[in-house]
Order: structure tokens, then C-alpha cells, then sequence
């Protein structure tokens, strides 16, 4: 497998008729970890959709090696089934990657529909989800939302063993995400 | 394919047998609704009912096509499900068809079917029922595609599903025109020209319904 790379050069981002960053430069090799900080409304989730390739850039390019998987505030898991069947149906897209449900503490929940669970237990559906598609480069918008100190040690636990093992990850978050060799992207000093 | 077969899977799952939307039943029903009270309406006039019966079907499969409109396309695009399907490099347009193929199996073979108990409250001879029948296998996948495309294009608006109802109604005027015409002329052109319309309908789908669902990202 070819070696995951991130290389964002000169990006701009623009919301409406507002820029909301530009001039923003950075590469991410192998086994890196990047989080962006700033504060609301500052283009956090905004550049991690470019980033994607969900979402056009203003100006400037992007260019990513590697599968890319993204976690969000939306589970992408049908809310009328149950936890198990919603994640079948990735399971049956992605191939067999462990999505490490009793770790995640969801091998108790895998009969309750999706829209039953709990905001945190959403949150470690869609990690389990991530971790099933094993892409290279993750990239994570406010992981640690909805999730209690347990669930948010694990989390950034599981980001450590996915950079430890080669992979990229970029964090959107204001809060403290604890990793070793973290790198920090400040927006605001690129605000427009 | 096997991706497609797992989309089909889902889709089937989600619109054939329902959870809360009431799946194929719920627009079956109302096609049958419609053409029971439409012999109440007009009163016991045995032969006004087989000469308009046909029409009502149509005007009724219709409708009732109209109905799953709003689960179509806007649940998966608000759960985040498109933007996880292009990361995984499966476009919009391979979604798009599965979900006309879905939906169309989810409700063109049972009102199909419907339309026998229909017929028979409508008075419906065999030759008009025979008619009807091969129309609706020849227009309502045209139907579900258009269903589809307009649920892609609506995704996400305010009042999307009544709207997508005004949009789906004009364009599947043609259809509706040749399925319900060719009962008066008996002839195999009008349902010839039904599967045209459809053809049309089809082939457009995916690349409308995909555009749609990538402008509705923003």
C-alpha cells in the first residue's frame, strides 16, 4: 500500500460571499497528527470537508494519497435499525475490518435501533464504523463530542494505535486532544 | 457490484418492508383507496366506471407513486450517507439507479398487483385490465425515476416533499397520457410510446438525481 499523504497548499476557503481562511499551507506524511483549533465558526469543519473532497476549495489545492474516512456529528447509520444491521450494511460495503465493538463497549447494544442510542453511544458507532473501513487518513470533527472520559480516552487512544500504525489523522476540535506528537493548526492566524 | 448489491440490499429493505415509513404498503393502500372511492363518487353507472375505470387506475398509480417522495433521497443525504458513499468512491449516479430500481420494485409489482382488486371494483373488462396491467409494467419505471430525480432535486428545501409533488406531477404528464390513452385506442403504440417515455425518464435519473444530490452538498 502506497504510504498516506496529506499536501494542502495555499487553500482558501470561502462560505457564502465570506472567505472564512486563506493562505493556508501544510503536509501531513505517514504516522502524523494534525489538529486544527479555533473557535466556532472559524472554517474547522469547512477544511476538513476540502480536505475530503467534499466540498470545493476557494482557492488553492489539496492533494491526498490514501482512502480517506471522516467522522462528523452525523453517524451515517440508518436510525430505524438496529445498531448491528446499520453496521452490517458498512461491513458489507468496507470488507472485513475489525470494527472492535466489544472495545467500543457496543457488543451490549447491537439489537437497539440506532435511534434509541444515546448521543455518546452514536459517537462510538460511528468510530467502530471508521475503524471498519480502514482508511488510511482519518479525519475526525469533533470527536470527543457527547462522549464521557472513558469514551474519550479510548477514542484518542484508538487515534494514537491508527497513527502508530502509519495512518494520518486531523483533528477538528476546541478541546484538549491528548496524542502523542500532536501538531497544532491554529485557523485564526490564517483568518481572512 | 457486490457494492451495488449491498446498496440494493438496503434500499429494498428500507422501502419494501419500511420500519416507520409503512414501506409498500402504505401506497398500495392508498391506490386502492382512491379507486374504491371513486364508484362511490360517480354512483352505480356500470358502464361510466368501465369506460373511465382505466383512467382512475392511472390517475391513482400516479398519486400513489407521489407518496414516498420525501424518504427517498433526503434521509441519507441529512445522515451524512452520501458524503460517506463518495469517500468510499461510489458515486451518486450508481446510488441514484439503485435507489430507481428499488423504488420501483417496491412499488410498481404491487400496485400491479392492486390493480386486480381495482379492476374488479371498477368494472374493468379483460381487455381494458390486460391494458392497464401491461401500461403500468411499461410506465411505472419511468414513474420511479422521475420520483427519484425530483427527491434529489427537493432534498434538503423546506416543504420538499409537497413541492416535489407539484414537480413529479407535470413531468409525468407524458406517461400518464400514453398509459391512460392507449385504453381508448386499444393499440400497442400508446404503450409503446409509455415505455419510450419511461426509457427517457430512466436514462436521465442517475446523472440529474446525481448532480442534485452533489449541488445539495454545497
Amino acid at each position: 500500500m502506497q504510504a498516506p499523504s496529506i499536501t494542502v497548499t495555499d487553500l482558501a476557503c470561502r462560505r457564502g460571499d465570506r472567505v472564512l481562511f486563506a493562505g493556508l499551507s501544510f503536509a501531513l506524511a505517514a504516522g502524523a497528527a494534525l489538529q486544527v483549533v479555533g473557535t466556532n465558526g472559524i472554517g474547522k469543519s469547512s477544511l476538513l470537508r476540502i480536505v475530503a473532497g467534499l466540498a470545493p476549495a476557494f482557492a488553492g489545492t489539496v492533494a491526498v494519497a490514501g482512502g480517506v474516512g471522516l467522522l462528523d456529528e452525523r453517524p451515517a447509520l440508518d436510525p430505524a435499525l438496529p445498531l448491528g444491521r446499520a453496521l452490517a450494511f458498512w461491513d458489507a460495503l468496507d470488507g472485513a475490518g475489525d470494527m472492535q465493538l466489544q472495545r467500543l463497549g457496543l457488543a451490549g447494544l447491537l439489537d437497539v435501533p440506532v435511534r434509541y442510542l444515546s448521543t455518546g453511544q452514536k459517537k462510538r458507532a460511528a468510530l467502530a464504523r471508521l475503524l471498519g473501513q480502514r482508511a488510511p487518513v482519518w479525519l475526525l470533527d469533533e470527536p470527543l463530542n457527547g462522549l464521557d472520559g472513558h469514551a474519550a480516552a479510548l477514542a484518542e487512544a484508538l487515534t494514537a494505535e491508527h497513527c502508530a500504525a502509519g495512518g494520518i489523522a486531523v483533528i477538528a476540535s476546541h478541546q484538549p486532544f491528548r496524542l502523542p506528537a500532536l501538531a497544532t493548526l491554529a485557523l485564526a492566524e490564517h483568518a481572512a | 457490484m457486490s457494492r451495488a448489491i449491498a446498496l440494493l440490499r438496503r434500499d429494498l429493505a428500507r422501502l419494501l418492508l419500511g420500519g416507520r415509513g409503512g414501506g409498500a404498503l402504505l401506497p398500495v393502500l392508498f391506490f386502492l383507496c382512491v379507486a374504491m372511492l371513486y364508484p362511490f363518487a360517480v354512483g352505480p353507472d356500470a358502464p361510466l366506471l368501465a369506460k373511465t375505470g382505466g383512467g382512475v387506475i392511472w390517475v391513482a398509480a400516479l398519486l400513489a407513486a407521489i407518496l414516498p417522495l420525501d424518504r427517498l433521497v433526503e434521509p441519507d443525504i441529512e445522515q451524512g450517507l452520501f458524503d460517506q458513499w463518495a469517500l468510499r468512491g461510489i458515486s451518486e449516479e450508481l446510488v441514484i439507479a439503485v435507489r430507481v430500481l428499488a423504488h420501483w420494485i417496491s412499488f410498481g409489482p404491487p400496485l400491479m398487483l392492486a390493480a386486480l382488486p381495482a379492476a374488479a371494483l371498477l368494472g374493468l373488462d379483460g381487455r381494458a385490465l390486460r391494458i392497464v396491467e401491461i401500461g403500468l409494467l411499461a410506465g411505472t419505471p419511468g414513474l420511479a425515476a422521475l420520483g427519484v430525480t425530483v427527491a434529489a432535486l427537493t432534498a434538503g428545501l423546506r416543504g420538499g416533499a409537497a413541492l416535489g409533488g407539484l414537480l413529479v406531477i407535470p413531468m409525468a404528464v407524458p406517461v400518464l397520457i400514453f398509459g391512460a390513452g392507449s385504453l381508448g385506442t386499444g393499440g400497442t403504440s400508446g404503450l409503446a410510446l409509455t415505455a419510450a417515455a419511461s426509457l427517457v425518464l430512466l436514462a436521465i435519473a442517475p446523472f440529474a438525481g446525481g448532480a442534485a444530490v452533489r449541488a445539495a452538498r454545497g
